[in-house]
């Protein structure tokens, strides 16, 4: 059951009010942090033990988590940090999910509530690890006083405070009164990572899989709220197109429907269902203005992106921007050396479920109860439309049937429409925007169809001497409220810094970024989605042209890049997949190795042809990710992640035909499934260094992977994608 | 006008007009929100529910069409139903949206075949997508709910 939702209590004066549509606009005020800015109006309640953690008189602790959880296991690993320095009960930690507050709960490595970039365990590791040995510095304090010992001589364990030579103990709970009244130490001592007794160990495992194995896990699809409409948007065919004129009579007629109103990014229907508002929406009729709407199709752009690889001069304000030079490369240019191009699509990130949002709005006050990537953005595009301060919408996190980067962007895009209907309805009555998965895979923000031209001349010994590599992609930073300086780097990364490249001596690495009319975004791995797989099946093609086995191509150069993590996850990998032994009968190897968000990942895929598909059975993965927290949710992340990476290789493709989507829903746009989905072995190397991403690094390993093993395979390299043809 | 349904072995009056797909009938009249909507053409799997025994898209299946049936949701498992335990066991779910579809095609799968072969899971569970990719845990949850000998268990050594 859901109670009714109180609003936020009128807070902001008219000044504030001015203050934050300033902000929302997206002026920058001298001397304020992002934090200062984002929280600006926020209100939330912090307990005795800082606002990550909770006790309850019973002596159960609950962590917040100030990520989302959509899938990553974040919940857990960031649990387990606070429960390790706490010296808590495992079993009696649970996870509840943190209001929107900027000033609270910034991800220290963005500034702004955020998750994304396989970030939220490596920004939150010290954070909640003070946290957590902070509270528990407390309860040891507590008890000193109360058994009149020094504190030097309690111990904590599971949850209770003992100290032995009285031989007294007490539990978190009994001494909460006077721990709570304690100041939390400003720089508590951290434990040595040697006495760690729940991180890395089997024991963390997710805190919701109960809960999502019943039906009873919230998302926002499942958000009920009294008096509450359900709207859906008639959206233009086209991106950029506009409402020129609308016919609701039909609509209106469809029973159970309550209104319909234009909106900015089209003409809304609010019902009493879900199903009355599709009605209405399939019986209204919309004519729509395509003056300024992009008309591309996919074969147009790509072959665009071709003729500029390809040396036609750009237009306007258009420019090549170098990501990596060194010496002279032009050796690259003659006749005979390596050459290569390959194609990608648009992907959609296509996540479970739809996006979707609840919003109620009341004036200038605002709340949303939806699965929020990024709470301090879409309180600051909410608080531009209500005119508030951002920190003042209150924004309440559910679990989100996955993301993988769409439910952040820098639009807020179905937030914004969303807010807007709710505005329009007014009076703080909820409403649901239900998007159905026609409109999701039409929506956009895809991973940019991309373009890459690489040419490299070799040495005697067949190593790459010079190494030109143009890449066509869009930019993902579009709309950024930070100025963007030079070239957008999440175009490139994988590229730009690969250990390759850093074992050429001569090398000329460029990247354009041509506008187009489509929304774009990142896609899980982000620049890895295409930079790995050229990078890795270049790297074959190179050894193959060498005579060289790809392991033994690879370890050269690595020592040659001094890329030490990459040869550890490589040398493991193939040690585990008995690399140097024949592969099971019918079955043919292939490997690849790449880093992203601090992590690198290698992988060694066992491929065959069945009916001339690939078939990948055995995926033996080794990841150096620093401490591993949840060993079995590290695992859980590669196995998905490679899932999601080999679907998209496989089958992945968003097209567009004179500018319109062609795929609708998942009978066009192909993903993998069960019997398709490969055997995932993880092995974790073992490691001192703070944690880096898991959630991301597991996605773009696989396509080269597969690749690779179809080169040994049939002799020909995969040069578009998907590997699979409609 | 109302139709009569069996849901959960419960009979129950709907008013929703009788072309409604079962699927928004469970979740906004009934508040039985565990079966979701993925995609509404019977091609994901998120809304699978039981229409005597047999698991359906109840999205693609209409109030009139299932009125005679006995609809089974994922709320009528109790949630240690020995598929629920195996799923919280083997940690199956990520971000958990298609996880009651899942659990009530393998229920199915089970009643049908209670010792299922690699084939078998193939046939009954490819009409359910993951996007965060558990299907390897899934598999191994079904062996093991069902005491068939599972693969060894996904390795993640340090």
């Amino acid at each position: 059951m859901n109670a009714p939702v109180k609003l936020p209590q009128p807070s902001a004066t008219r000044r504030d009010v001015v203050v934050g549509a300033t902000l929302a606009g997206g002026a920058l005020l001298v001397g304020c942090s992002p934090a200062d800015i984002l929280g600006a109006g926020a209100r939330t309640p912090v307990g005795a033990f800082g606002p990550f953690i909770k006790i309850a008189p019973d002596g159960a602790v609950t962590v917040i988590s100030k990520h989302i959880e959509f899938g990553q296991g974040n919940h857990a690993g960031l649990a387990a940090i606070v429960a390790d320095e706490l010296d808590a009960d495992w079993s009696r930690v649970a996870v509840e999910q943190a209001p929107a507050n900027a000033k609270l709960y910034a991800n220290t490595m963005t500034g702004a509530q955020s998750t994304g970039g396989s970030t939220a365990i490596a920004n939150s590791w010290t954070q909640l690890r003070k946290a957590g040995a902070g509270a528990r510095a407390m309860f040891v304090e507590a008890a000193a006083k109360r058994w009149s010992v020094p504190a030097g001589e309690i111990s904590v364990k599971d949850g209770v405070v003992s100290h032995a030579a009285s031989s007294k103990s007490a539990g978190f709970g009994e001494l909460l009164a006077e721990a709570g009244k304690l100041t939390p130490p400003a720089d508590p001592k951290l434990k040595d990572p040697k006495s760690f007794t729940l991180i890395g160990t089997d024991r963390v495992r997710r805190k919701d899989s109960q809960a999502k194995s019943d039906g009873t896990a919230r998302f926002t699809q499942d958000v009920q709220l009294p008096d509450m409409l359900v709207a859906m948007v008639a959206h233009p065919p086209r991106f950029g197109g506009k409402v020129k004129s609308f016919d609701a009579t039909e609509a209106r007629k469809a029973a159970g429907v309550v209104d319909v109103f234009k909106i900015p990014t089209g003409v809304a229907v609010v019902a009493k269902t879900t199903w009355a508002a599709k009605q209405g929406r399939d019986a209204l009729k919309v004519e729509w203005d395509e003056a300024k709407a992009e008309t591309r199709g996919s074969e147009q752009i790509l072959a665009e992106y071709k003729a500029l690889a390809g040396g036609k001069a750009p237009e306007g304000k258009l420019k090549w921007q170098a990501f990596e030079t060194r010496g002279d490369a032009s050796a690259a240019d003659k006749a005979g050396v390596f050459e290569a191009t390959y194609d990608f699509p648009f992907l959609a990130h296509a996540a479970m479920e739809p996006m979707n949002c609840v919003a109620q709005v009341d004036g200038n006050k605002a709340k949303l109860t939806f699965g929020s990537q990024i709470p301090s953005v879409d309180q600051l595009n909410t608080a531009k439309i209500v005119l508030n301060l951002p920190g003042a919408i209150e924004i309440e996190t559910l679990f989100a049937g996955g993301s993988f980067g769409r439910r952040s962007n820098f639009q807020s895009d179905y937030v914004v429409e969303c807010v807007h209907i709710a505005k329009k309805v007014g009076k703080g009555r909820p409403v649901k925007l239900v998007w159905t998965r026609e409109d999701d895979m039409a929506a956009g923000y895809f991973r940019p169809l991309t373009h890459h031209s690489v040419r490299v001349a070799t040495d005697k010994d067949g190593y790459p001497s010079a190494w030109k590599h143009r890449i066509v992609t869009q930019s993902l930073l579009k709309g950024s409220p930070i100025p963007s300086k030079g070239l957008d780097e999440t175009t490139v990364e994988g590229a730009k810094g690969s250990p390759y490249l850093k074992a050429t001596p001569n090398v000329d690495a460029q990247a354009i970024l041509p506008d187009i009319g489509v929304p774009v975004l990142w896609w899980r791995s982000v620049g890895a989605t295409h930079t790995a797989f050229v990078m890795e099946h270049t790297i074959d093609q190179l050894a193959r042209r060498a005579n060289k086995d790809p392991v033994e191509y690879r370890r050269a150069l690595y020592r040659k890049a001094g890329a030490n993590r990459h040869l550890t996850v490589l040398d493991l990998a193939a040690e585990k997949a008995g690399w140097t032994t024949p592969a099971p009968a019918g079955w043919t190897r292939g490997v690849a190795v790449h880093e992203c968000f601090g992590s690198v990942v290698a992988q060694i895929a066992e491929v065959k042809l069945v009916d001339g598909a690939p078939k990948v059975g055995r995926v033996v993965t080794a990841i150096d990710c620093g401490v591993a927290i949840s060993p079995n949710q590290i695992a859980a992340q590669m196995e998905g992640g490679t899932c999601y990476g080999l679907s998209a290789a496989l089958y992945g493709a968003i097209t567009l035909k004179d500018g319109k989507v062609e795929q609708s829903n998942f009978d066009g746009y192909r993903v993998l499934r069960n019997s398709e989905a490969p055997s995932v072995e993880t092995y974790i190397v073992p490691s001192g260094t703070a944690p880096s991403g898991v959630g991301e690094p597991g996605t773009p390993v696989i396509g080269p992977a597969v690749a690779n093993a179809l080169l040994v395979l049939t002799g020909k390299p995969t040069l578009s994608q998907p590997i699979v043809k409609a | 006008m109302a139709t009569m349904l069996d849901v959960n072995g419960k009979a129950v009056a709907v008013t929703a007009a009788p072309d409604t797909p079962l699927l928004w009938v469970l979740r906004d009249e009934l508040q039985l929100t565990g079966a979701k909507y993925g995609c509404g053409i019977a091609q994901c799997g998120a809304c699978t529910v039981l229409a005597d025994g047999q698991p359906i898209r109840s999205c693609s299946a209409t109030v009139e069409m299932v009125a005679s049936a006995k609809i089974t949701t994922i709320e009528s498992l109790g949630g240690q139903h020995p598929l629920q335990q195996a799923w919280v066991k083997h940690d199956v779910p990520q971000c958990g949206y298609c996880q009651s579809g899942q659990i009530m095609s393998a229920v199915a799968l089970l009643a049908a075949t209670p010792k299922p072969t690699d084939a078998d899971i193939d046939a009954a569970m490819d009409a359910n997508i993951c996007r965060c990719g558990t299907y390897q845990r899934v598999r191994a949850a079904i062996k093991d709910a069902a005491g068939v000998a599972a693969p060894a268990a996904p390795a993640a050594q340090a």
